[in-house]
């Protein structure tokens, strides 16, 4: 079977949460939330077998609505976050809540996956992210790389620090900050740096990005008209501590040094449409996904702005006479920025896509009519930047 | 003697006779028989019976005879025979007589010629005698007359000697009444001609004191003729004259050279002054009145031409005036020593050449601040013929000294003005282009004041900018034609005219002033979104002005430059089609940045009006939302902006019942709706399967794609943004059975108004479908309303 051909996976519903289970190292894993106003939502724990590229799917039911936002946690894999939606006749208010994979699940995971979406087990809950307060939640955000006690949810205007104790079954506001502005200004996206000892956190409103200290809860810089239109998703650069990618309405992929804010080092406009959702590779930043309302996501080679703009460093040692020949006779070129891959499976609006945090060659992207579609970084692409 | 007189042979018989007598002559000769007889043929020279042969054998000739011969013949022969006999006897008598009478004669005259040199040699003896005494004679006179002679040659030395003398004591004298007369030439003229005498026996007292005086009154006069020389009145001819006599007097070469380089500085120096203040008084700001030149002493402020002109007039005659009087004077002087003058050319050469560079930079450097001061002129003909003239002028001087580049430094001038100038006019082209900018922004704006109707006059605003611009840079290039004029000197020179005309010209102002023109549009794309402050019917002005040079104007424009300007090399040029490509590229980008700003800005009110309602809680629809009814409103006012300055374009063929507005095909699409709203509470799946099949067979639709250049294209693009912003707000909210219902009154409306601005109706409709099933499955009670009842509420809006 050809290595390179996507795998692709449908959902029942319409989707729009999507997020690599962080925690999990060794299988290549997703969860997905699902969107429905009639039926009783999902979370869907897709497992992919890159040996015998084979899907396999665990769901569990997500009773109190459907799911605008899941985020997993660095340090169990059991633990998420998602948002979600509570319909009532009369309101539909935006809750955060952090839950529990069943245990018993992981040891019967294959044999009970024929049965699964007939009778799905219900996800635990550990605590709601609410203090009744603030209004409708946005997104969560663990912290990077932590231990999986401190997560951040952002409200329409609010920050909020929450602090889980060891069980998750608690979780206590510790700080909080309020956007502020005329026009009642709303949070779209937030992201923690995972640089700095993750004391900074990026936040998206509108057309600014606004950078804040997670310690003091206090702005320390803001870029102003980011994007022409509303700022969608961000993204920090996993080797390069003051580099930012952003997303937007205005079809732009922007590409910021958070010290020198006037102007983006780089912007990309490959999409035909809005950009929701833009992401580094954890571990090759010179990979960049987007995806879009146009339906496309797109694979970029940033190697000019990456951490490795000449390449991998090669140990001569390693190669064999031959190749050392040819290296005479041709010496490397400086590899330039472009599109590594258009992938076009989808038929809908793109609203999320993630790379895997097992395997750095592969991304799954998630459509909003519920395909969800696996695909691997170029086998040429990916020897050029190993070798 | 063989060659005696003969009478002319008897013909016939005679011609034996007469071969037989040379024959005998040959052979006493010796010569030539063999040959002779050769000619006469093989029988004549070894027939032995041939009597007159060489060969001739009696006895074989007898004997024939006798054989042959008949009695009688022989008879006969014996008798001719007999007679031939005698007449050759009597043949040799003769020629022995003749012989032997002239011996006789030559005899006779060997004797008298012995006589006669007898008497001869006898005569020589007496004049060889004679001739001794003569010489005798001579030495004797010539012994007594040596003794006076050579008193006569000393008395006549003498004498010239006293002579000289009389001259010399005279001298000091005579160089005085010579230098009271003034006539120094001729004091000179004495001088020198006693100097070397002087020089020689000076060491004679009574030489010395005349030396001694004379050195006195040349010094004397050498002072007055330098005071002469020095007299700033005096002309070029006495100066020559003074000059010559110095160089006479010896005086060094080298520094009258400097002296009178010096003394005609001044002269000249005056002139640069002049030149000088005037160009402070320019500086200082004064303006140039040619009208009031007699305005007293006061010096005016010239024009440019008047400027050049004067300074040609003036300095340059002055110029050219020392260069040939220096060069009279020093270079081509006749007479002196040939390496004595050769050195002194050489000299003088340098000389003049350092004093004439020295001037001539400085005149430049006027000239060149002058015309820098033109540099920004309206006038542009009068600056040509400054230029022309000062190019002109300077020929006089090449030609005089071609040793100095003045030519080459002038034509750098010249060529230095001409590109300023182009400079020039290509900044006024781009003032004039951002003013025609800002007229035509001011002009929308005061239109849009005045009245909602904007776009009535965006065509003739159009054709006023396009107009202005082209006659703009027409008036430019017949401006700068002046520089290459037939009758402008250095407009033919090869070295000016080519760069100007392709470098400066073609290149710099008119490729220039094009792409300047383009990237000035470009840059209004550049402002990010809703930022950039050009207003929308300005872009798609500019759009259209661009598409209007990509078409006509850039070829226009370009060969008129290359017929006027003879821009006939194409190698080195920018091509037309590269330039076209730019305008055309310009107009798409500014086209499509027209129909992203337009989408914006519908987008920004749709979202919005989706954003900030509560769509859980609104109210039965009665009523097309007042949004909607604006959002068709301002399609319909960019359709007739873009209907202004584009054309209509292609549109797919229409269904056949578009003319009926919308009722059978959408009815059609409702019956569809309807079922698919009846499947979607049943079962998820069937609605996702439906949609996805559904968009199997339609088309991805491209949103922020590039338009071409026609209404309906650019109408489509932004009702595609305008739909797909609508579709993904409604994605992002959660309706009540109302808020639906009012989302299907909203998107009928917009069907119905919407369809015939676009290329292609069914991408309204898809659309639209698509938005009405994202609201279905978005909607907690998903309950439709009735298409009868939604027509009726928007056939009331």
């Amino acid at each position: 079977m050809d290595d390179d051909a996507p795998v692709i996976y449908g959902l029942e519903f319409q989707a729009r949460a999507l997020t690599p289970q962080v925690a999990e190292t060794d299988a290549i894993r997703f969860l997905v939330g699902t969107q429905s106003l009639k039926f009783e939502n999902q979370i869907h724990q897709i497992d992919f077998d890159d040996e015998n590229n084979i899907l396999n799917k665990n769901v569990f039911l997500h009773q109190p609505g459907e799911v605008w936002h899941v985020s997993a946690s660095p340090a169990d894999k059991a633990v998420l976050t998602t948002v979600y939606n509570k319909t009532s006749e009369q309101k539909a208010e935006m809750c955060g809540a952090v839950w529990r994979i069943p245990s018993e699940f992981d040891a019967s995971a294959n044999d009970a996956q024929d049965d699964a979406s007939a009778s799905a087990q219900a996800l635990e809950l550990l605590c709601h992210l609410d203090d009744g307060n603030h209004s409708n939640m946005v997104s969560t955000v663990w912290e990077p790389a932590g231990d999986g006690k401190k997560l951040i949810s952002l409200t329409e205007n609010n920050i909020l620090m929450w602090d889980l104790d060891v069980s998750s079954s608690q979780a206590k506001l510790s700080s909080s900050a309020t956007l502020e502005g005329k026009g009642n200004p709303k949070f779209t996206a937030g992201r923690w740096n995972p640089h700095h000892n993750c004391t900074q956190m990026a936040t998206a409103n509108d057309t600014t990005i606004r950078g804040w200290d997670v310690r003091t809860m206090q702005q320390v810089y803001c870029i102003d008209n980011a994007h022409g239109q509303l700022v969608r998703e961000l993204d920090f650069n996993p080797n390069k501590q003051y580099y930012l990618v952003s997303c937007g309405d205005d079809c732009n992929v922007k590409f910021w040094d958070v010290r020198n804010s006037t102007e983006p080092v780089l912007t990309l406009s490959e999409h035909s449409h809005w950009v929701w959702s833009v992401r580094y590779n954890h571990f090759h930043d010179q990979l960049v996904l987007t995806s879009s309302s146009d339906s496309r996501v797109i694979l970029h080679n940033m190697v000019s702005i990456s951490s490795e703009p000449f390449g991998h460093l090669i140990d001569e040692d390693d190669d064999s006479e031959e190749d050392e020949e040819n290296k005479k006779e041709k010496p490397r070129e400086p590899e330039k920025d472009g599109v590594i891959g258009t992938y076009e499976e989808h038929e809908d609006s793109v609203y999320a896509a993630e790379w895997s945090t097992a395997d750095p060659w592969l991304f799954a992207s998630l459509s909003y009519d519920g395909r969800l579609v696996i695909n691997r970084v170029p086998k040429a692409v990916k020897y050029k930047i190993l070798l | 003697m063989a060659a005696a007189p003969e009478s002319p042979p008897p013909p016939g018989e005679e011609d034996g006779r007469r071969r037989k007598r040379h024959g005998m002559l040959k052979l006493y000769y010796g010569l030539q028989v063999n040959a002779e007889s050769g000619n006469k043929g093989p029988a004549a020279t070894t027939d032995p019976c041939d009597i007159n042969g060489a060969h001739f054998k009696p006895e074989v000739y007898l004997q024939r005879l006798m054989q042959e011969k008949s009695l009688n013949e022989l008879m006969d022969k014996e008798r001719d025979m007999v007679r031939q006999i005698r007449s050759l006897d009597s043949d040799m008598q003769t020629l022995v007589y003749e012989n032997y009478n002239k011996f006789i004669s030559a005899t006779d005259t060997i004797r008298k010629m012995k006589n006669d040199f007898k008497k001869m040699e006898d005569e020589m003896d007496r004049l060889a005698t004679n001739m001794e005494s003569i010489t005798e004679f001579s030495a004797r006179i010539s012994g007594t007359l040596q003794d006076r002679r050579q008193q006569i040659t000393k008395l006549s030395g003498v004498h010239m000697l006293l002579k000289k003398l009389q001259f010399l004591f005279e001298l000091p004298a005579r160089l005085k009444k010579c230098i009271e007369m003034q006539a120094y030439g001729q004091a000179v003229r004495y001088y020198t001609k006693a100097r070397t005498v002087l020089d020689q026996y000076q060491h004679m007292p009574s030489f010395h004191g005349i030396r001694e005086d004379c050195s006195v009154i040349v010094a004397e006069l050498c002072v007055k003729l330098r005071e002469q020389f020095k007299n700033k009145e005096s002309d070029a001819h006495q100066l020559a004259e003074c000059v010559d006599l110095l160089l006479q007097l010896k005086e060094p070469a080298d520094e009258l050279c400097d002296e009178f380089l010096l003394h005609a500085r001044h002269k000249v120096d005056e002139d640069l002054e002049m030149l000088r203040l005037q160009l402070q008084m320019l500086e200082a700001g004064q303006v140039p009145s040619p009208g009031d030149p007699g305005d007293g002493d006061k010096p005016h402020p010239m024009d440019v031409l008047e400027f050049t002109d004067t300074g040609c007039n003036v300095f340059l005659s002055d110029m050219c005036l020392v260069i040939a009087s220096y060069k009279d004077l020093f270079i081509n002087r006749p007479g002196t020593g040939v390496q004595e003058q050769a050195h002194l050319e050489k000299v003088a050469n340098q000389k003049l050449e350092v004093f004439v560079n020295s001037l001539m930079g400085q005149y430049f450097s006027y000239v060149e601040q002058r015309v820098q001061l033109e540099k920004e002129s309206s006038d542009n003909t009068l600056l040509v013929r400054a230029l022309d003239r000062f190019h002109r002028r300077l020929q006089a001087v090449e030609k005089l000294l071609p040793e100095t580049e003045s030519t080459s430094s002038a034509t750098h001038i010249v060529a230095k003005m001409a590109h300023d100038r182009v400079i020039h006019y290509s900044e006024a082209l781009r003032r004039h282009f951002a003013d025609c900018l800002t007229d035509v922004r001011q002009s929308l704006a005061a239109s849009r004041s005045l009245s909602k109707q904007e776009g009535s006059n965006l065509g003739d605003l159009l054709q006023t900018t396009a107009t202005s611009i082209l006659d703009q840079l027409k008036t430019v290039l017949s401006d700068l034609r002046a520089f290459i004029e037939s009758d402008i000197t250095f407009a033919m020179q090869p070295y000016f005219r080519e760069p100007f005309c392709v470098q400066d010209v073609r290149e710099g102002l008119v490729v220039g002033f094009l792409k300047h023109m383009f990237t000035t549009c470009s840059e209004f794309c550049e402002g990010s979104g809703d930022k950039s402050s050009a207003p929308p019917p300005l872009i798609l002005l500019l759009s259209r002005l661009c598409l209007d040079y990509d078409m006509t104007t850039i070829s226009y424009l370009i060969s008129l430059t290359d017929e006027q300007f003879l821009v006939e090399d194409k190698s080195a040029v920018t091509p037309l089609s590269e330039l076209c490509n730019l305008a055309k590229d310009t107009a798409q980008k500014l086209l499509d940045h027209y129909v992203k700003v337009q989408g914006l800005t519908i987008s920004q009110m749709l979202r919005k009006s989706v954003e900030t309602r509560d769509w859980l809680n609104t109210i039965e629809p009665r009523n097309v939302r007042a949004v909607m009814k604006r959002v068709v409103e301002d399609v319909t006012a960019i359709d007739s902006q873009v209907g202004l300055l584009y054309e209509e374009g292609l549109r797919k063929a229409h269904s056949s019942d578009s003319s009926k507005r919308t009722f059978p095909y959408s009815s059609s699409r409702q019956n569809q709706r309807s079922q698919w709203s009846s499947y979607a509470p049943s079962s998820n799946m069937d609605t996702s399967l439906m949609s996805n099949i559904q968009k199997l067979f339609s088309e991805r639709i491209e949103i922020f794609s590039a338009v071409d250049f026609s209404k309906v294209s650019v109408l489509t693009g932004i009702i595609k943004i305008s739909l797909k912003t609508f579709l993904e707000c409604v994605r992002l909210r959660t309706f009540a059975r109302f808020g639906l219902q009012q989302i299907q009154v909203d998107c009928h409306y917009l069907q119905m108004y919407l369809w015939r601005f676009v290329s292609d109706e069914n991408l309204v409709h898809t659309l639209l479908d698509e938005i009405v099933g994202s609201a279905i499955h978005r909607c907690l009670d998903p309950v439709t309303m009735e298409p009868s009842v939604i027509e009726v509420i928007c056939d009331r809006g």
